[in-house]
């Protein structure tokens, strides 16, 4: 298999090309946006929640193949599932679902949309906000 | 190197110097396109270094004993030629930083911070590195200055009609630019905004990070007061820049980092400060680096920086020429005529992690993000681009892999 096949392999592709999830939803419960500083990627995460459960995610963002793919395969994983189960998840459930070999960097790609969603989910219901995603003051000009 | 200053570079004998060049990547040698980032190191600069710390090292301007002499040479004769680099009229005038980034850091909070207030104005462009943007904004911030930047065109010029608007808008007290963008290759007009800095009483603070290696500098012709420069940059070692400042305007100036070899002397009740330029050089400094640094300047003037500056030209404006060939790729930046050795682009709105994964596969290294320009990204209208740069060792055959590599990228995901 080609480098080209196992890093863009034909679900990644599938889910880069026909996101699943995409676009914001309308009145949603929650909603954060993030970004990854090594290059500027962004994405916005809006959730309906039936009461604790997730019902329904929506997403939208910038960014290469891998953090696109990703955070669409995540709106599938999360969707059913309690938000206190979701905000614990490990990195790890995803990145098995990816199921690509990653290096640091595009480690960062992949994980941007489960941190952003994480945030959105601490905002909404109080959940533990990962390390990562912890800041202090901004500066704001005035 | 028996190369004089006005011939052509031989490229092939330079490229024999540099041992990364000689490796393969998937068998396939590197076409090191990245040097914008930071660039590959000469064996005389390698030799140097192993040689510096093998013989000639120890603590500086302190020990009487033979080492210490020896090393404060390396050291101090490093000064000199950072000095010589930049045309600078003394040596009093050459601060060793970490990096141009603490440079410019050393004139926002030792200057900056001081001289502001508000109803004065930090003037920036929308060509900075963030390194020459966020220590502006965050000293107009505390001292209540206000912070302007001078716009850009579509083509990433610098629209200097925007000036008289800025003037008319409270007291100009800083203009930072950089002389080369390090995101679209654009070279700028520093002289004219200096001179017009000195017509509003400001400082004029040069980023030349990304252009001292490219370029001959000037500070005198530049008409500038303050200039950072960066050893990585040039061949030279990681952790070791310069900044370059009118003496008159650094003796006024505090000091920035305060402890060992800035002080003249030290008591319980008071303090004085060491002369220039002791007296911005807290702590042990990066000493074998700085030799180091010397070293490179030794090597790139020898080859002559007016012949590197011609090479990089011919290979920016070849790699202009062949991206144009291709119609779906969107180069972003000015003609050549005002373009240092970098080109930026888009390719078939592709993002360009994508893009750089995949010219990796075939063995092209190229940088892909907003390139710590994010205000230019965002003026841009894209997140990130995909990024080339050229530096004396590239040669065109290289720029030929790069267009090979995006016809795969735009197969592959196009």
């Amino acid at each position: 298999m080609s480098e080209f096949d196992q890093l863009y392999r034909e679900v990644i592709l599938d889910h880069y090309k026909n996101p699943r999830g995409h676009g914001l939803l309308d009145g949603a419960d929650a909603h954060a946006e993030g970004q990854n500083p090594l290059c500027g990627d962004e994405v916005t995460v809006s959730v309906r929640f039936d009461g604790e459960t997730i019902s329904e995610v929506g997403f939208e963002g910038r960014g290469c193949a891998i953090s696109q793919a990703a955070t669409s395969m995540l709106t599938e994983i999360v969707v059913g599932r309690n938000a206190a189960e979701v905000a614990q998840m490990p990195k790890e459930e995803l990145l098995e679902e990816i199921g690509i070999p990653l290096t640091p960097v595009r480690l960062k790609c992949a994980l941007l949309g489960l941190g952003v969603l994480k945030v959105a989910l601490h905002k909404s219901k109080g959940t533990p906000l990962p390390d990562e995603w912890m800041q202090g003051d901004d500066l704001t000009m005035s | 190197m028996a190369v004089t200053a006005d011939a052509k570079l031989d490229v092939q004998r330079i490229r024999a110097d540099f041992p990364y060049l000689e490796e393969l990547s998937n068998g396939k040698p590197v076409a090191f396109l990245d040097s914008a980032a930071s660039t590959q190191k000469p064996r005389q600069v390698l030799d140097a270094l192993h040689d510096f710390y093998s013989h000639r090292y120890a603590n500086v301007h302190r020990g009487v004993y033979r080492l210490a002499e020896r090393a404060t040479e390396g050291y101090e004769g490093a000064r000199e030629k950072v000095r010589a680099f930049v045309n600078a009229p003394s040596t009093r005038e050459v601060v060793f930083t970490r990096s141009a980034t603490e440079g410019i850091n050393l004139v926002a909070y030792a200057w900056g911070l001081e001289n502001l207030g508000p109803g004065d104005v930090v003037v920036i462009t929308e060509l900075e590195h963030h390194s020459n943007f966020v220590p502006w904004q965050f000293v107009a911030n505390r001292t209540g200055a206000s912070f302007r930047h001078i716009p850009i065109d579509d083509a990433g010029e610098l629209q200097l009609d925007a000036l008289d608007e800025i003037a008319a808008s409270g007291k100009v007290k800083i203009v930072a630019n950089n002389l080369v963008s390090n995101s679209l290759g654009t070279i700028n007009p520093v002289e004219k905004l200096a001179a017009w800095a000195h017509e509003q009483g400001a400082i004029m603070v040069v980023d030349a990070a990304q252009a001292a290696p490219h370029r001959p500098i000037d500070v005198q012709a530049l008409g500038c007061d303050f200039l950072a420069v960066s050893s990585h940059k040039l061949c030279g070692p990681t952790g070791v820049g310069a900044l370059w400042g009118r003496a008159e305007l650094l003796e006024r100036m505090s000091p920035f980092n305060l402890g060992g070899e800035m002080i003249r002397s030290v008591a319980l009740d008071r303090t004085s400060w060491n002369e220039l330029p002791y007296k911005f050089e807290a702590g042990t400094p990066a000493i074998a680096e700085a030799y180091g640094f010397g070293v490179a300047i030794d090597y790139l003037s020898e080859i002559g920086m007016g012949a590197i500056e011609r090479h990089e030209h011919e290979l920016t404006e070849y790699a202009l020429g062949r991206l144009s060939e291709l119609d779906f790729v969107r180069v972003f930046g000015p003609p050549v005529e005002r373009r240092a050795g970098i080109v930026s682009f888009d390719v078939a709105g592709i993002h360009p992690h994508d893009v750089a994964q995949i010219l990796d596969w075939e063995g092209v290294a190229v940088r892909a993000g907003h390139h710590c320009t994010q205000p230019l990204m965002a003026r841009l209208g894209v997140a990130a681009t995909t990024r080339a740069s050229f530096y004396l060792y590239t040669i065109p055959e290289e720029i030929d892999r790069l267009v090979d590599g995006l016809h795969k990228v735009k197969q592959h995901l196009g």
